[in-house]
C-alpha cells in the first residue's frame, strides 16, 4: 500500500500528472480552443482531403499533354499557355494542365511526408531508446552504429541510398529520405534519456526498486518524448522539402506522369527567370503551405500533451 | 573560478591577436599594378576547363579557351564551315591526297620567343603521332584517335605517315590513304601548333594513368603557349576564373580587349541569372525558354546555324519486331515531330529529314519523308503484325546540348505520340554520363534519343559516329544491310574526289531513310551565344570555334 | 575512430565501384564506343579485381594521394580540390552557423520567457516559415531579389577577379591580412546570401529547440527552489535556467552542424559558391570518383570530430553526465 502510494508520487513527479484526467483527453481539451493548432489542423485536413479525392477532383489527365494548350507553347518565344476556361492555371512547359497536376500531384506529397517521417520516426525510436535505457556496450554500438550513419550528410546519404537502386523513383526517393531521419532521432532521444538518467525521478524511482524496463518506459520514454515529438514535427515537412531537394540534385523520380509537388518545382525553376515564374511558385507555394500546416499542428500538440504545461 | 575563466579568454584572444599580427606581418599584397589599356571581357563558363592543351582536349569548354590561345595551319572563315589560310599562307595536295604541302607564314613567333617555322610544325605533328602509353589513350588524345587512328607504336592503323621540312617556311604532310577530313581537320582545335620549346620545357607529353584517372603535366595545366591573340594568364581554382590576357605580339591584327576572363558556373540557370547581374558580359548556349527573356533585357542572341542532328534511336538487337522496316517506318509516322520541334525548339530548328543536317556537303534534299500520320502508323504496324507493341524507351537525365535542349520534356511529347498509335512505352532515365551511354552502346534500350555537333564541315564527322561497324549502337548487323552500310561509309571516306564523294553522300542518305531507317531523324536546332549589348565583334560560327580577337566592349 | 573511418572507405570504395557509369564514362564523354571503352579500362586497370584495386588506392591515399579528378576539376588532383575548397565551405558554413545561433538562442530565450506574447509568436511563424521553404527555392529567391532584380548583392561565386592575393585560403581572412580591404569586402558580399539561406534552417531548429528547453527547465524544482531561496534573477537565469536547458541545444547544434554540409550542397549550387558541397553534388552528377571517395572520407572525419566536440561540451555543461 504504501509502496502503491510512493511509487504514484514517483509518477507525479515525472508528469506532475493533475486529478485522474488522461493525458490525451486533457490534451485534446485545451488544443480544442488553440486557434494554432485549429489553423493547422484546417490546412492539414484540406490537404490530406485533397489528396485523397484529387482523382477525382481533377478536371483533366495530369500526365496528358493537352492539343489545345500544346498549340500555345512555343518555348523559344516563352509563351506557355495562359489560365482558361475550365483550365484554371494554364499549362506548364508541355502543355499539361497546370491545376490538375497541382491536385494530383497533393497525393504523391503526402505520401512522401508521412511515409518517410513512419519509417524514420520507428527507426529512431527503437536505436535510440535502446541505447539511451541501456548503458554499457549497447548503447556504445548502438550509437557507434548511429554515428556512422550521421557521418555521411543527410543529403548524401540520401543519395547514396538513391543509387543504391538501380532506378530512381518515388519509392526510392521516400527510402532515403526515411532513413536519413533515423539517426537524427535516435541521437536526439538517447541525448534526452541520458539527462533523464541523472534526474531525480528516475533515480529515484531506481531507489524504488522500480524494474528497468518500467523505469524506461513509463519514466524516462515518455519524458524524454516533448524534444523527439517537435523532431517529428519538423521532420514530416521536413522530409517533403527532402525530397525536393533530392529532385533539385536530379536524384528524384524522374517519371512525372504522377507529379509531387518538390519535383514539379525542381523542374519548373528554370523557368522562373524567363518569367514563368508561376510554374514554380505554385508547387513552392503548396509545399510551404502544407510544411506550415504540418509544423504548426504538431508545435501546439506538443505543448498540449506536455505534462508541464497543464494549468 | 569565474576569474580564472575570464582569465583564460583574455589570454585566449590575447594569443589569437598576436598570431594574426604575426601572420599579417608575413602577409604581402602580391598585386600587380599593370596598367590595362583595353576592357575586360568576362564570359561565362558551363564547366571548368580540363586542361590547357588542346591535342588532350575533348570537350568545348576546354577549347573555347584555348581557341583563343592558338593558331592552326588552316583556319575557319569567320562565321562558317569554310577553310582559309591560317599560319599556313596556302597548300596543295599531291599524290592523289596522300601529301599536303604547306607555305608558312613569315615572321611567326610564338609567345615565349620561340619561331613558329617549318621545324615547329613537323614537331608538333611528330609529338602528336608519338604519343606514348596514357597519351594513346581514347579518353587523353581522344580527336586524334577518332580522326588519325593509331600512333608511332604501330598497334592501330594510323592515317599520319610523317612530316617533312622542305625549308624554313614550308613542309609536308604525309598520309597512308587519301581522307575526306583534309585539309578541314588541320583547323580542329586539337590540331594546334603549340612551342615545342614550351612543351619541351614542360614535358607536355608526360601523361600517366593514376587510379581513376590522368595526372597531366605543368604544361597543360600552367603553361601552355601558342601564338594566338591571347596568352595564358592564370587559372585560380580556388574561386574558378581563367585569365587570358592579350599577346602584344600577335601576327594578326591587335585584340581589342585586354583581358578575357572565364567564370565557372554550374548550370545554365546560373549563368544565366550572372549575365542579368552583370557579372559576365556574354555565355554560351542559353536555354530556349531564355531567348525572350534576354532579348527583352537588352541581351543580344547570336545565332549559330544548326550543325546538328538528334534522332530517335532504334535499337534492333532485342525487339524482333524492331527489325522489320514497317516498324521503324511507323515510329516514324508516329511521332509529330513539327509540334515538337515548334513547341520546344528555336524558330530557325528544323525537323530533320535525315541524319545530316542541312548545312553539310552530302545533305540530300531529296529524300523520303515521314510526315506526322498516326493512321499510317497503326496501319504499318498492323500489316507487320507488331499491335501492342512494348519498347523499352530511354532518356538522358543530366545533359543539355543545343539539340537535346532539355530531353524529360522531348522524350514526354515522343512517349505520348507513340502511346497514341497503341505503342505501349516503358521509360527509363539515367545521368548521361552515370549509365545511359554504357546502356546506349550496351544495347539495353529499344528506343533512345542522341544527337551529335559536328566538328566540321564533313558528313564523315557523322556518319562514321553512327555507323563506324555493323554492331553500332543501332544493332543494324540485325538487319541484312548492316555490314554493306559500315563499309559503304568508309569507302566514301576515302573518296579522293569531292565531287564523286558529295554524290556518294546523297545517294546513301537517300538509301538509308527509304529502306534502312536505323533512326528517326528529329531535328537540327541553331544554338546561340548570349552577350550583352555593349558587345561587338562577336561572330558566331556554326562550328562552336569563335575567336575573341576582334570582340569590342564599349562604355566600359 | 580510426576503424569507422577504415570500413567507411572500403564500403564507399565497393559502392562506388558498383554503380553505373564510372570513371570510364567520364572520362571518354559522348564519343564513348565500346572499343574505347574497353582499351581505357584497361589503361586504368579498372578491369582488375575490386580488391586489388582497392589496396592500390589504400597504397596511395595514405601518401595523401587521393587520385585525380576526372570531371569536376580535370587536371587537379582531388587533394588538390579538396584543400582549395575547404576553407570556401568552412568560411560559409561558420558565417551560417553563428547566424543561426546569434539569432536562434536569443530569441528562443526571449520567446520562452515571454511565452504566448507577440515576440513569441512572430519568431515562431518566423522559424516555422525557415523550416517551411525549401533551402534552394529560397536561396533561388534570395539570389534572384538580391542579385538579379536590384543588383545590390553578386549571384555567384567567392570573389570577383579582382586580383586578390590569396595565402590562406579563406578568402576575408586573406584581405585583412594583406589589407587588401576591397578584396575582403567582396568576399563578404559574395558571402552573404549564400550564409542567410544556409542559416534558415539551423536557426530554425536552434529557436524551437532553445525554447521547448527553456519552458522546461523554468518548470524543473532546482528553478523553483531557487527561486524560492531567493536568488537574484539574473542569476537564476543564468546559472540555472540557460545553462541546463543548453544541453539538448548543444546537440542540436552539433547535429545542425553535421547537416550544414547537405545544406552547403544545395545552396553552393543555387549560388555557384565553389566550396566542398559544390564539388560534392558535380562530382556524383559526372561520377568523379576519386573526388567522392576524399570527400565523403573527409565530410565523416569533420563529423566525427564536430561530435566529439559536442560530447566534450555535454560533459562541461551538464556536471551530472560528469560523475556518471
Amino acid at each position: 500500500m504504501v509502496l502503491t502510494r510512493k511509487k504514484d508520487r514517483v509518477d507525479a513527479l515525472a508528469s506532475t500528472s493533475t486529478e485522474g484526467m488522461s493525458l490525451a483527453a486533457s490534451a485534446f481539451r485545451r488544443l480544442r480552443r488553440s486557434p494554432v493548432f485549429l489553423t493547422g489542423a484546417v490546412i492539414t485536413a484540406l490537404f490530406v482531403l485533397i489528396a485523397l479525392f484529387s482523382p477525382l477532383l481533377a478536371p483533366h489527365d495530369p500526365a496528358t499533354q493537352i492539343p489545345e494548350l500544346i498549340k500555345q507553347t512555343v518555348r523559344a518565344r516563352n509563351q506557355f499557355a495562359p489560365p482558361q476556361g475550365s483550365y484554371l492555371l494554364g499549362g506548364d512547359q508541355l502543355g499539361r494542365d497546370l491545376f490538375s497536376r497541382l491536385l494530383v500531384g497533393s497525393q504523391q506529397t503526402l505520401l512522401v511526408g508521412v511515409l518517410a517521417t513512419l519509417i524514420g520516426l520507428t527507426g529512431g525510436l527503437i536505436l535510440g531508446t535502446l541505447a539511451g535505457a541501456t548503458a554499457g556496450w549497447v548503447d556504445t554500438t548502438v550509437m557507434r552504429f548511429v554515428d556512422v550513419l550521421l557521418s555521411i550528410p543527410n543529403l548524401l546519404l540520401a543519395v547514396t541510398i538513391s543509387a543504391l537502386f538501380l532506378q530512381a523513383n518515388q519509392f526510392t526517393v521516400i527510402v532515403a529520405v526515411a532513413i536519413v531521419q533515423i539517426p537524427v532521432f535516435a541521437r536526439l532521444l538517447r541525448g534526452t534519456m541520458l539527462a533523464q538518467r541523472a534526474s531525480d525521478h528516475v533515480l529515484a524511482a531506481r531507489a524504488l526498486g522500480v524494474k528497468r524496463s518500467g523505469i524506461v518506459f513509463r519514466h524516462m520514454l515518455p519524458n524524454s518524448l516533448g524534444p523527439v515529438f517537435v523532431q517529428a514535427t519538423i521532420v514530416l515537412a521536413t522530409s517533403i522539402i527532402d525530397a525536393a531537394g533530392l529532385s533539385f540534385l536530379g536524384l528524384g523520380n524522374p517519371n512525372d506522369d504522377s507529379p509531387e509537388w518538390g519535383q514539379m518545382l525542381s523542374n519548373a525553376q528554370q523557368y522562373i527567370t524567363s518569367g514563368h515564374a508561376d510554374l514554380a511558385f505554385w508547387p513552392a507555394c503548396a509545399i510551404v503551405v502544407v510544411a506550415l500546416g504540418f509544423t504548426l499542428m504538431g508545435e501546439s500538440a506538443r505543448d498540449a500533451l506536455d505534462p508541464k504545461n497543464r494549468r | 573560478m569565474q576569474m580564472d575563466r575570464k582569465r583564460r579568454w583574455v589570454a585566449a584572444a590575447g594569443t589569437a591577436g598576436a598570431v594574426l599580427l604575426v601572420v599579417s606581418g608575413c602577409a604581402q599584397s602580391e598585386r600587380g599594378s599593370g596598367g590595362d589599356n583595353g576592357a575586360t571581357l568576362n564570359f561565362g563558363q558551363a564547366s571548368a576547363p580540363k586542361l590547357f592543351d588542346p591535342f588532350y582536349a575533348t570537350d568545348g569548354e576546354t577549347f573555347r579557351i584555348t581557341e583563343q590561345m592558338f593558331d592552326n595551319l588552316v583556319e575557319f572563315k569567320t562565321g562558317t564551315s569554310q577553310v582559309e589560310p591560317g599560319l599556313a599562307t596556302d597548300w596543295q595536295p599531291s599524290d592523289g591526297g596522300k601529301t599536303w604541302s604547306f607555305n608558312l607564314r613569315k615572321n611567326v613567333k610564338f609567345t615565349d620567343g620561340t619561331a613558329m617555322d617549318a621545324t615547329a610544325v613537323c614537331k608538333n605533328f611528330e609529338r602528336m603521332y608519338n604519343q606514348k602509353g596514357a597519351g594513346t589513350s581514347n579518353a587523353v588524345s581522344q580527336y586524334w584517335n577518332d580522326n588519325f587512328g593509331g600512333f608511332a607504336d604501330k598497334k592501330q592503323p594510323s592515317l599520319y605517315a610523317g612530316c617533312e621540312v622542305k625549308s624554313p617556311t614550308r613542309m609536308a604532310l604525309k598520309l597512308t590513304k587519301a581522307s575526306s577530313k583534309m585539309p578541314d581537320i588541320l583547323g580542329l582545335a586539337s590540331w594546334a601548333i603549340q612551342s615545342p620549346t614550351a612543351m619541351d620545357k614542360y614535358h607536355a607529353n608526360d601523361v600517366k594513368a593514376e587510379g581513376d584517372s590522368f595526372v597531366y603535366p605543368d604544361y597543360a595545366t600552367k603553361h601552355p603557349t601558342g601564338t594566338g591573340p591571347f596568352k595564358f594568364g592564370k587559372y585560380d581554382q580556388a574561386n574558378g576564373t581563367v585569365e587570358l590576357v592579350r599577346n602584344d605580339n600577335y601576327w594578326g591584327e591587335k585584340p581589342k580587349l585586354a583581358k578575357i576572363v572565364f567564370k565557372i558556373y554550374k548550370d545554365t540557370a546560373g549563368t544565366r541569372q550572372a549575365l542579368q547581374a552583370g557579372e559576365i558580359d556574354g555565355y554560351d548556349l542559353p536555354q530556349p525558354q531564355d531567348y525572350q527573356s534576354l532579348r527583352d533585357q537588352g541581351n543580344k542572341l547570336l545565332e549559330r546555324e544548326p550543325f546538328n542532328i538528334m534522332y530517335l534511336g532504334i535499337d534492333q538487337k532485342n525487339n524482333p519486331k524492331l527489325r522489320d522496316l514497317k516498324v521503324r517506318q511507323a515510329i516514324a509516322y508516329a511521332i509529330n515531330r513539327p509540334q515538337l520541334v515548334k513547341s520546344q525548339y528555336p524558330d530557325k530548328a528544323v525537323v530533320a529529314k535525315e541524319m545530316l543536317p542541312p548545312s553539310i556537303a552530302g545533305f540530300n534534299p531529296n529524300v523520303p519523308e515521314y510526315n506526322y500520320d498516326p493512321n499510317k502508323a497503326k496501319q504499318l504496324l498492323k500489316e507487320a503484325g507488331a499491335e501492342g507493341l512494348t519498347v523499352n524507351f530511354y532518356w538522358p537525365s543530366e545533359v543539355t546540348r543545343p539539340y537535346l535542349p532539355s530531353p524529360r520534356d522531348q522524350f514526354t511529347a515522343m512517349k505520348g505520340d507513340l502511346e497514341k498509335v497503341g505503342i505501349k512505352v516503358v521509360e527509363k532515365s539515367e545521368p548521361w554520363n552515370g549509365g545511359y551511354l554504357d546502356d546506349v552502346e550496351g544495347h539495353k534500350p529499344d528506343l533512345f534519343l542522341m544527337g551529335w555537333n559536328g566538328d566540321f564541315n564533313n558528313a564523315d564527322n557523322f556518319f562514321s559516329q553512327f555507323f563506324n561497324t555493323p554492331t553500332n549502337r543501332f544493332y543494324a548487323a540485325a538487319s541484312p544491310w548492316g555490314a554493306s552500310l559500315s563499309e559503304r561509309v568508309k569507302q566514301l571516306d576515302a573518296t579522293a574526289d569531292k565531287a564523286a564523294r558529295e554524290q556518294g553522300y546523297q545517294e546513301l542518305n537517300g538509301q538509308i531513310q527509304k529502306d534502312y531507317l536505323p533512326a528517326v531523324p528529329i531535328v537540327s536546332a541553331p544554338s546561340y551565344i548570349a552577350v550583352k549589348d555593349n558587345i561587338k565583334g562577336l561572330v558566331p560560327s556554326p562550328l562552336s570555334n569563335e575567336k575573341f580577337e576582334l570582340v569590342e566592349k564599349s562604355g566600359s | 575512430m580510426v576503424v569507422v573511418l577504415f570500413v567507411l572507405s572500403i564500403l564507399l570504395f565497393a559502392w562506388l565501384r558498383s554503380l553505373p557509369g564510372g570513371p570510364v564514362s567520364a572520362l571518354l564523354g559522348d564519343r564513348a564506343t565500346p572499343a574505347a571503352r574497353a582499351e581505357l579500362t584497361r589503361t586504368l586497370g579498372l578491369d582488375r579485381p575490386v580488391f586489388l584495386q582497392y589496396f592500390d588506392f589504400l597504397g596511395r591515399a595514405v601518401r595523401g594521394d587521393f587520385g585525380q579528378s576526372t570531371a569536376v576539376q580535370p587536371g587537379s588532383s582531388a587533394m588538390q580540390i579538396l584543400v582549395q575548397r575547404f576553407p570556401a565551405t568552412l568560411e560559409l558554413s561558420v558565417v551560417a552557423i553563428i547566424l543561426a545561433i546569434l539569432f536562434g538562442i536569443p530569441l528562443g530565450y526571449i520567446a520562452a520567457r515571454r511565452r504566448g506574447g507577440i515576440w513569441d509568436n512572430l519568431s515562431i511563424g518566423g522559424s516555422l516559415l525557415g523550416v517551411a521553404v525549401p533551402v534552394f527555392f529560397l536561396a533561388f529567391l534570395l539570389k534572384y531579389l538580391f542579385a538579379v532584380k536590384a543588383g545590390i548583392l553578386p549571384s555567384a561565386g567567392r570573389q570577383d577577379a579582382i586580383d586578390a592575393t590569396r595565402i590562406t585560403g579563406f578568402f576575408i581572412l586573406d584581405g585583412i591580412l594583406t589589407q587588401e580591404w576591397d578584396a575582403a569586402w567582396n568576399a563578404l558580399e559574395h558571402l552573404i546570401l549564400p550564409a542567410v539561406a544556409l542559416a534558415t534552417i539551423p536557426f530554425a531548429v536552434i529557436f524551437r529547440i532553445t525554447r521547448a528547453a527553456v519552458l522546461d527547465v523554468q518548470q524543473e524544482d532546482f528553478v523553483r527552489t531557487a527561486e524560492s531561496k531567493g536568488l537574484r534573477i539574473p542569476i537564476i537565469r543564468r546559472r540555472h535556467i540557460l545553462r541546463n536547458a543548453m544541453l539538448p541545444v548543444v546537440t542540436t547544434i552539433g547535429i545542425q552542424i553535421g547537416q550544414l554540409l547537405a545544406g552547403a550542397v544545395l545552396t553552393e549550387r543555387v549560388f555557384a559558391y565553389p566550396g566542398v558541397g559544390d564539388a560534392l553534388a558535380t562530382a556524383f552528377q559526372r561520377k568523379d570518383y576519386p573526388l567522392l571517395q576524399l570527400l565523403i572520407i573527409a565530410a565523416a572525419l569533420v563529423y566525427v570530430v564536430v561530435n566529439l566536440i559536442v560530447d566534450l561540451s555535454y560533459a562541461y555543461i551538464d556536471p551530472r553526465i560528469r560523475n556518471r
